[in-house]
């Protein structure tokens, strides 16, 4: 460890070095007159960092990043031409760590600074020491930061420009009786919300009195204790409320334009997960009406840069206005993709001063329609708790209209440090149903190994009905997945002619598998296979295609085969570009992507639509016999956590009574000056813990019995 | 099968089972009747009791493991040739046991299956020959050979004939080691004498729950030792798999089994005359495996899974384990680089630190050997702190059992390609196919460590206390050792190489090695440290 990291520091240290140099030659030199800043540091990580620098490099600026030393092989510091290191893995003493960025930006003499999205992009006091250190935030300025900061002052700034709020107290709620009768002028149902709040914390919805006092003494608990200001804001509760926003850009000559909407109405514990732009809900009226305010908005708080004004609306297309984001959004791609603009330049041109390059008539004959899924590490079986780790495989789909913004390569380790977003995938279309389309198999050709993450619930939600309808409110995902296993990628969701696409498909890789094994060339014959899903035996027969129907089929590297299942026949063929982990296949004539999980001698666990199945495959004779097979039993030698070898206990990590999962840390042995991590193997409660935590252990000694 | 017509359509004449010549004939009537009865194996009441243990019977056994309608038997109609103690009134054709060949995956295999239907699978006399010309006829073929154990052991009432038959089928075994490819997969009881022949063989797979094996049973025990255990605790597949070592792997029921025993036989060359079968490759020669670039932790107390390496690297990431869940702190399995099968071994860091053991060594040596016999070019990985220290391990004589990997790798004549991942220190970095032991490609990562101990260590020596700057001290010999170049400058080490290139380097390497040929002196057979 030590000496890595000496290695790190040192690296760092000739970075730096060479960049002061640099950085002379750079402030002696005047710039090129078309080039808008001389150098860009990125304050930020992962793929927002790298997607500034694109448009940097673009530009032709040189670009620095700055990363942590839990990031120093991470793909933006590597990304940009310069690097430094900021501090420890943890936020607060790195991406947060003002005094460690200012001396990067003084070091790498970088002249503007871009601060994506989160860490210090709406932070007061960072705009302050940027410019301190002579060097241009690419952002808003600091008083319309602040102004729109405060929920409650955003709330009245925006009811002074005309902007539509939502019916509600305008101001903080003194106490309980206050809240009552704010709540009976405006009308159940009310939202009581923390003024501080965000993330869901501090807000309660109440349909009648005894519901709102209860409300507003937790949420005003909550909000103490989260963000240490109890201040309580009530207003009026939106019904299937969508979330839609608009893109703003303002320059500093006083010019603002507003971009067609977003919706990001599918969103989880309110957390956007699914974009959209335009919204299925907008009409060009209602688009107008929205941009017109949010503009109106931007002029009366004196904004330049880049900013986001989101609103609530309800079906009959009331809107009403939420909060002002004065930063790049996330979500900000899909508002790129259908309008063709940069907003990252647009970013560094207003920093630089110039006026706004495009019109807003340009910006209202936008084409097309995209669509962005947010994928994370997470695992959606477990509520969606971060899942850490290292991406074993990693392939990111690609084509014509599909855009993949990540800051992770195969290799790249989701740490317990930061968001665990892995990317953002963008697709386009002529209009939504393409756009959807190519969502789909986007999704379905994402390799992703190493970690749990959301492609597959996401996948899921693209084939609900309500959504492809248009039919999508902020509660979409809480009513469609209300449990943590209905959104298990076990437990999602197959239609019947899905089941027959991964069933011919599984026919298909058996067919192949059998093939090779033989030696490889094409099927001559036929060959049975009896494929068991989810306990129902099902007999496919693979045989090549006749002529007439192999011709029909796409081209491709595949041999055209026909899959016999019970009640149709299937034809299929692997359209080339497979891996261990995907197989390109056309099965009808359509074009499908499903992913190969695992494979054993006989079992195949397949994704297909985000559904993940495990099939077991069978010649008939065997799939016979597998009546007589006992049911899998557990083993008992996995319930007892056994020293490895001699050495000492340095740690343990459960306790009697707790659960334990697969895979699960129990204890930690040190011996050779080695830690081994002990894991649980299978799942189970502690029913006895047999050492200490310092005890010298012998080879074998038990430490824990799982129950 | 009727004759007739469908909707106009004449359909063709079924094959009829006796044509003229043999119709009517009651020789053949007889035959036939025989071999009826022969399928029936020991009658319906007895198959149900198999079928309700779990268990399948011998012959649907064979169908599973051999390619659909490829089993042809042999001996079908054997009896026994025993008149004591009523046997002569006892007779079922077969004795016992199913004998014939077939293919799997299109090649010939030889398999024997006993059928515990019949005076439960015990061996006899005629059981045993039928074993042995089986295994003649393999070796003379050049075929594996399968034996699906679960027989309830000798057949007492035969007496010394049947001892005798135990030990002709040893002989067997022991002539066609390293002659054809020997599994043994035990679905039922093996027990007593009965447990050697599976010994004898080159890899043994048990199924769990249903099988066991032992050389005297819990009755016996108790009797002796005083010790109370059930037949599963003393020789079921957990135990074997993870404590003895005697069994190679375990699957949870037959079928999962005998699956397995196909994807085992797909790596193997039919004899030692011959290489392995080579499959067509789908996945790239040329890819790169990023993910190997940051699987070695900065931190070198940190384990990471060399399992995951192995993966990465080989073809669609298959890799079939031997002996998985025994000495665990070396991984043994068979893989395919660009299509061509190689045998891997690699030092686990997540367990044990990787350290080699009496278990791992031996676990290893054998596992080296069987390629070595066969033609598989062996794929070492490398992350060996040392051996194991203790008395446990000096008492049970690591040094003797150590010798046995070392021997083994160096008698080994197959292409021999290793990767030095993390650490090679001291004895063990000889030992894991080094480049002394005429290993052929010898490469290591940037983060390879050759050195005769760790740094601590090494410095408490080297300086003695003397000089107070113990982290400088470390530092000037980590500084030396703690990458591969000083092996590097001396030719140990024929490249360093960036971890993203490790298959593309070895798929190009093997292919060049495909026809190796090394020569060893004359001489009857070596002495291997047993």
């Amino acid at each position: 460890m030590r000496r890595r990291l000496l290695i790190a520091v040192r690296s760092c240290a000739a970075r730096s070095l060479s960049t002061t140099a640099a950085a002379a030659a750079a402030a002696s030199t005047p710039a090129p007159r078309d080039r808008l800043f001389n150098k860009v540091l990125v304050a930020n990580r992962g793929e927002i960092a790298v997607r500034v620098m694109r448009t940097c490099k673009r530009l032709g600026i040189p670009t620095v990043a700055i990363f942590s030393e839990a990031d120093a092989a991470a793909v933006h510091a590597r990304f940009a031409d310069e690097a430094v290191c900021v501090g420890p893995a943890p936020s607060t003493a790195s991406y947060l760590n003002i005094p460690a960025i200012v001396e990067a930006i003084r070091k790498t003499g970088a002249d503007a600074v871009h601060p994506g999205y989160g860490f210090l992009s709406e932070n007061a006091a960072f705009v302050e020491a940027v410019e301190e250190a002579g060097a241009t935030f690419v952002g808003p300025p600091t008083f319309a930061v602040e102004k729109m900061g405060d929920k409650v002052a955003s709330k009245k700034f925006a009811a002074a420009a005309t902007v539509n709020t939502i019916p509600g107290w305008a101001g903080v709620v003194k106490d309980a009786d206050h809240a009552v009768s704010v709540a009976e002028d405006i009308g159940f149902p009310v939202m009581v919300k923390a003024s501080a709040g965000g993330g869901g914390k501090g807000m309660r919805i109440a349909w009648n009195e005894r519901e709102l006092r209860q409300a507003f003494e937790l949420c005003t608990q909550e909000a103490a204790a989260a963000f240490g200001d109890s201040r309580m804001l009530i207003e009026k509760f939106i019904e299937q409320p969508r979330h839609i926003e608009i893109q703003v850009l303002g320059d500093k000559h006083g010019s603002v334009v507003y971009f067609p909407e977003r919706e990001c109405s599918i969103q989880r514990r309110n957390q956007k997960v699914i974009e959209e732009a335009p919204s299925p809900l907008v009409t060009p009226e209602m688009r107008r009406a929205m941009g017109e305010q949010a503009v109106a908005l931007c002029k009366a708080v004196g904004y330049h840069s880049a900013g986001t004004v989101e609103f609530l609306a309800n079906p009959q297309r009331q809107f009403f206005f939420l909060e002002m984001n004065t930063r790049l959004q996330v979500e900000h791609p899909i508002t790129e993709a259908i309008t063709g603009q940069d907003l990252v330049e647009h970013m560094l041109r207003i920093a630089a001063g110039q006026p706004l390059a495009v019109t807003q008539d340009q910006l209202l004959h936008f084409t097309g329609h995209a669509m962005e899924c947010r994928v994370y590490a997470e695992d959606p079986a477990r509520g969606f708790l971060p899942s850490i780790g290292r991406l074993l495989r990693y392939v990111e789909p690609s084509g014509p209209n599909v855009r993949c913004d990540s800051g992770v390569q195969e290799g790249s380790e989701i740490s317990m440090h930061y968001d665990p977003m892995i990317s953002k995938l963008v697709t386009k279309g002529v209009d939504r149903p393409s756009t959807l389309a190519a969502m789909r198999r986007a999704l379905d050709s994402y390799v992703i190994r190493g970690v749990q993450h959301n492609a597959p619930l996401l996948r899921s939600v693209l084939d609900i009905p309500a959504f492809e309808e248009g039919q999508i409110s902020t509660a979409f995902l809480a009513e469609h997945f209300p449990t943590p296993e209905s959104s298990a990628p076990d437990r999602l969701p197959l239609s019947a002619g899905q089941q027959d696409q991964l069933m011919a498909l599984a026919a298909m890789l058996w067919a192949a598998h059998e093939q090779r094994l033989s030696g490889g060339g094409d099927l001559q014959g036929e060959i049975d296979v009896v494929l068991t899903l989810e306990g129902q035996q099902v007999l496919a027969t693979v045989r090549p295609a006749s002529p007439e129907l192999a011709a029909a089929a796409a081209p491709g590297v595949g041999q055209a085969l026909e899959v016999q299942l019970p009640h149709r026949i299937l034809l299929v063929r692997d359209t080339g570009g497979s891996s261990a982990q995907l197989v390109n296949a056309e099965v009808d004539g359509e074009r499908l992507a499903l992913q190969v999980l695992s494979r054993g001698p006989r079992h195949l666990r397949l994704q297909h639509c985000g559904a993940q199945r495990s099939i077991t495959l069978d010649a008939p004779l065997a799939a016979e016999l597998t009546r007589y097979m006992p049911a899998p039993t557990t083993e008992d030698f996995s319930k007892v956590i056994q020293s490895p070898m001699p050495g000492t206990l340095v740690h343990l990590a459960v306790e009697v009574g707790q659960e334990v999962n697969p895979g699960d840390e129990v204890a930690v042995v040190e011996a050779m000056k080695m830690r081994n991590v002990l894991r649980a193997e299978v799942a189970g409660v502690v029913a006895a813990v047999e050492a200490c935590q310092g005890d010298v252990l012998g080879a074998d000694q038990v430490i824990v019995r799982l129950q | 099968m009727a004759t007739g017509t469908v909707a106009g359509r004449r359909l063709p004449i079924p094959e009829v089972d006796v044509l003229p010549p043999y119709a009517s004939n009651t020789k053949w009537e007889r035959i036939q009747a025989a071999k009826e009865a022969a399928l029936q194996g020991g009658g319906p009441e007895r198959v149900a009791k198999q079928h309700d243990k779990g268990k399948l019977t011998a012959r649907e056994r064979l169908q599973v493991l051999f390619d659909p309608g490829s089993f042809r038997e042999a001996g079908a109609l054997v009896q026994h040739r025993c008149s004591d103690f009523g046997m002569d009134r006892q007779q079922y054709y077969g004795d016992g046991v199913v004998t014939g060949s077939g293919t799997v995956y299109g090649r010939p295999v030889f398999a024997f299956s006993q059928d515990f239907t019949v005076f439960g699978g015990s061996l006899s006399e005629s059981h045993a020959a039928k074993i042995c010309r089986l295994m003649d006829r393999a070796v003379e073929a050049g075929a594996p050979i399968v034996g699906l154990n679960d027989s309830g052991g000798a057949r007492i009432q035969e007496g010394v004939m049947s001892l005798a038959g135990y030990a002709e089928v040893f002989l067997r075994n022991v002539n066609a080691s390293g002659v054809v490819p020997q599994l043994s997969l035990v679905m039922g009881p093996c027990a007593g004498g009965a447990v050697y022949s599976p010994a004898l063989t080159d890899f043994t797979f048990m199924v769990r729950h249903t099988s066991y094996m032992f050389l005297t049973g819990p009755e016996v025990v108790k009797s002796v030792t005083m010790e109370e255990v059930t037949q599963e605790q003393l020789g079921g597949a957990a135990t074997h798999t993870t404590k003895s070592g005697v069994a190679h792997g375990a699957f949870d029921n037959e079928l999962d089994a005998l699956a397995g025993m196909r994807e085992l036989l797909a790596f193997l060359p039919p004899s030692n005359r011959e290489q392995a079968p080579r499959v067509p490759a789908t996945d790239p020669a040329d890819r790169s495996c990023p993910f190997l670039d940051y699987v070695v932790p900065t931190n070198d107390l940190e384990p990471y899974s060399m399992l995951g390496v192995v993966q990465q690297v080989v073809d669609d990431g298959q890799v079939f384990e031997i002996a998985q869940d025994y000495a665990k702190n070396i991984i043994t399995g068979f893989a395919r680089l660009n299509g061509r099968t190689v045998g891997v071994v690699a030092n686990q860091p997540a367990v044990l630190a990787g350290c080699l053991d009496i278990d791992a060594s031996v676990k290893g040596a054998r596992f080296v050997r069987f390629c070595d016999a066969f033609n598989i070019p062996l794929l070492t990985f490398v992350d060996v702190p040392g051996f194991l220290p203790g008395t446990a391990q000096e008492y049970g004589g690591v040094i003797r059992h150590g010798a046995k990997l070392l021997y083994a790798y160096a008698e080994a004549t197959v292409p021999k390609l290793t990767v030095i991942t993390r650490k090679a220190y001291g004895g063990a970095y000889d030992v894991m196919s080094s480049k002394h032991l005429r290993g052929d490609i010898n490469l290591a990562w940037p983060t390879g460590e050759i050195a005769v101990m760790g740094s601590k260590g090494a410095v408490e020596i080297l300086f003695r206390g003397k000089g107070n700057d113990i982290a400088k001290q470390e530092a000037e010999y980590e500084e030396k050792f703690n990458n591969p170049f000083q092996a590097a400058k001396v030719g140990y080490i024929d490249d360093v190489i960036l971890p993203r290139w490790t298959r593309q380097r070895l798929c190009a390497e093997l292919e060049t090695l495909a026809h190796k040929r090394a020569w060893r002196p004359e001489r009857k057979h070596g002495n291997i440290p047993l």
